[in-house]
């Protein structure tokens, strides 16, 4: 995410870069170049003007022009305006009363069903909570029958009443059928509205005043334009929501709501959609997503999502197959699967500094491994544990019960081998060991 | 409430309706930087730059736009408000491609696929339609090639019974290609004049899913040899110049030809269309104004721009 806008900025502080000592005229000119950017990233007109001149005058201010490295001193302004924009804390949503209710609104098609099952797992699998999924949006066809399949993939329950066209009597009955059935969560999924639908708007202020939400989330699609501030503020003066959710950030490039929405309507942003899987789900750190828009890379993020998927004993097992040099294709299986789990494979790589910008256009989605999977799977038990059987005749059968050529066939065996030595180097700790992996780009086989 | 409305009433006021915000934006605040004054300025430019950048008509456009007011202005300094707002009408019409409503005739039924990112209103638009041929005295036939949104099937499945149109479907999370393999097959059998494939929505950058959305479109070719006739982009008004992207990964992965733009009917202003239009060369088709059944225009580039001034 935030690539282009990265790519823009690291255009304009090479202006910078190149020079070892620059004019005033230089600043003035790379900060024009800094709004053009941040405009093309759909940041609000006025932010992005106001977010120029406060860069400027602190660049002055502390002496930019006589600094040995202009540009970095910059970059480092930069950042730290970019937090400040985006609200420098990290916000939790609030888990109180019992039990909580928490209220979704936001336009068509931004995302609030998907956030709803993925909020739902959420505090279901790291908070431990009983959540309570509730259908309200009444208009859109099988709206009722997705937030049911959600449910159901996520493993909790759902409210619906399909003969209630109500929304406010809906919320009210699913807030006491959780009480009866030892929900401590009551998520509130609503229709779609448009601000200016001043009918919907009414409806859903009805909503939120009869359920007093614990958390009321404005849900906004991550690609919205110049109309973000427009729906934020509208929306805000009608329900006064808690916190924002910014979805489909895993789509390319822009962000500008995220650079706008906080500081317009001063609500934190709490949440991140980051892939259509419900695990795909984020909090947002402003911290670290201001080194991300300046290509600084975000490797705590990356540690932290290697740590939670990465299985501990399984890893010490991986460990001793490798040392007694055991380390089969199973277990290479087994590690692409751990890999997988992490997530979107460019996500991750885009998280390591620097790489976000070398990643750019290159093909690099889940299915990076679906090949090396095929060969695998077409292997015999034995060929699996003991790589050595591999002769000519075997790998011509692998190749066609894989669907793959013996050149793929053998390109694999090699990787596999010098990964196996690579592995063998590395002693560490389960999660040093995956980023190990992670950097040395040439170490998984498809990457 | 808007699904349940499905013949409003009148269709010229519902795009005004719409597009008033539009106007207000650029063109309310060209006014009031054009006001009391003879001639245009510095100034005066700056604030035109601002007003079209905040209709999300983006950088690039609007530079252009301004590049050649400048160039008029150097010319003649004395231009008025009247005369400004021509020649913006003038120059955005230029930038704009005509739109078209015939379906052209085919040998067997008219192929449209429909593609876009998330939430953009595939569906709702795909509904529309349908009612729109229907209503033409067409057979048209929905293909539900979305197997993996959850009951996305099934919202196809309401719509076409609500226009009474036929559907081609199988279980949810199957291979999309198939569907669309067998949509065509039936269509072609039972003589319908238009088939309307309905794709998962995907984010343009995940190359996976534009590969698989290539492959949707290559199979279509082995029922009906020019299938799909037309590939159709839709777009929500209320994005930004990720629109652009958008445009740029989906010609590529299917060589779109169409383009609908949606919810129109909001605050949004759909600046960004002028700019695909303009460097896409794709004419915008149809657009989105509310959701009733009956509330999808058929996109007239005159009646547009007219929106827009009057």
């Amino acid at each position: 995410m935030f690539e282009n806008l990265s790519e823009k900025l690291d255009k304009a502080f090479k202006v910078l870069k190149g020079q070892g000592s620059i004019s005033e005229i230089n600043v003035a000119q790379t900060m024009k170049q800094i709004r053009k950017a941040l405009l093309a990233a759909d940041v609000d007109f006025k932010t992005a003007k106001s977010f120029t001149s406060r860069v400027q005058e602190k660049a002055m201010g502390e002496k930019v022009l006589t600094a040995i490295d202009p540009g970095q001193l910059l970059t480092k302004i930069m950042k730290d305006e970019l937090a400040t924009l985006m609200g420098s804390e990290q916000s939790d949503i609030s888990l109180d009363g019992s039990p909580t209710v928490i209220l979704i609104a936001g336009l068509q098609g931004s995302g609030k069903t998907t956030f709803s099952g993925k909020l739902a797992l959420l505090l279901k699998s790291k908070k431990n909570k009983r959540p309570l999924l509730v259908a309200c949006d009444v208009y859109r066809p099988a709206a009722i029958d997705q937030i049911g399949v959600l449910a159901e993939q996520v493993g909790v329950d759902v409210y619906q009443d399909r003969k209630n066209k109500n929304p406010v009597e809906i919320a009210q009955a699913a807030i006491k059928h959780a009480k009866t059935n030892g929900h401590n969560v009551v998520i509130i999924d609503t229709a779609g509205r448009l601000a200016v639908d001043e009918q919907m708007m009414k409806e859903i202020s009805a909503v939120k005043s009869a359920v007093n939400p614990n958390e009321t989330l404005f849900v906004v699609d991550a690609m919205t334009g110049q109309d973000a501030v427009n729906t934020a503020k509208a929306f805000n003066e009608k329900l006064n929501f808690d916190g924002v959710v910014l979805t489909k950030l895993d789509g390319d490039t822009r962000g500008g709501a995220a650079l706008t929405i906080r500081s317009v309507v001063d609500k934190p942003i709490k949440f991140i959609g980051t892939s259509e899987k419900m695990d795909g789900l984020d909090v947002f750190h402003p911290d670290r997503m201001a080194s991300r828009i300046l290509g600084m890379g975000d490797v705590i993020s990356l540690v932290e999502r290697a740590q939670q998927q990465f299985d501990e004993e399984e890893a010490r097992r991986v460990q001793k197959k490798i040392a007694k040099n055991q380390f089969g294709f199973d277990d290479f299986l087994k590690q692409i699967q751990q890999v997988k789990k992490m997530g979107n494979m460019k996500d991750l790589v885009g998280m390591i500094p620097g790489m976000g910008k070398a990643m750019k256009g290159v093909d690099m989605d889940d299915d990076a491994f679906k090949g090396i999977e095929a060969i695998i799977h077409s292997m015999t038990k034995q060929e699996r544990e003991n790589p050595k059987l591999l002769n000519g005749s075997r790998k011509k059968r692998i190749a066609s019960g894989s669907g793959t050529t013996v050149v793929e066939v053998n390109q694999l065996i090699k990787q596999f081998s010098q990964m196996g030595k690579m592995m063998k180097m590395m002693q560490g700790g389960g999660a040093k060991q995956m980023m190990q992996m992670m950097k040395g780009k040439g170490g998984i086989p498809g990457m | 409430m808007g699904i349940f409305n499905f013949f409003s009433k009148d269709k010229k006021e519902k795009l005004d309706k719409g597009l008033e915000k539009t106007k207000e934006n650029v063109f309310g605040k060209i006014s009031r930087a054009v006001a009391g004054k003879s001639t245009i300025d510095e100034l005066a430019l700056d604030d035109i730059e601002e007003a079209l950048i905040t209709s999300d008509i983006g950088v690039e456009t609007t530079l252009k736009i301004i590049g050649k007011l400048e160039e008029r202005v150097a010319k003649n300094k004395y231009i008025n408000t009247a005369e400004l707002n021509d020649f913006l009408k003038a120059e955005i019409s230029l930038l704009m491609k005509e739109g078209y409503d015939e379906i052209p005739k085919v040998d067997g039924p008219y192929v449209i696929m429909v593609v876009g990112v998330n939430g953009v209103g595939k569906t709702t638009t795909i509904g529309k339609l349908a009612h729109q041929f229907k209503q033409q005295g067409k057979k048209v036939v929905l293909g539900a090639a979305d197997t993996f949104r959850a009951a996305a099937v099934d919202q196809l499945l309401i719509w076409a019974d609500r226009v009474g149109v036929e559907i081609v479907k199988q279980d949810m999370g199957s291979d999309p290609a198939s569907v669309c393999f067998d949509t065509l097959q039936s269509a072609k059998a039972s003589g319908a004049d238009v088939v309307i494939i309905d794709t998962a929505g995907r984010l343009h950058n995940k190359i996976n899913l534009m590969n698989e959305l290539t492959k949707i479109k290559n199979v279509m070719a082995k029922v009906i040899l020019e299938a799909p006739h037309d590939v159709m982009l839709v777009l929500d008004a209320s994005t930004g110049q990720n629109a652009i992207e958008q445009a740029t990964q989906f010609t590529k992965a299917t060589e779109v030809n169409s383009l609908a733009l949606t919810k129109l009917d909001g605050t949004a202003k759909g600046g960004v269309v002028i700019g695909i239009s303009d460097q896409f060369q794709i004419p915008v088709r149809y657009i989105g104004v509310g959701e009733g059944v009956e509330d999808l225009q058929v996109f007239n580039k005159n009646e547009f721009v007219d929106s827009l001034f009057n």
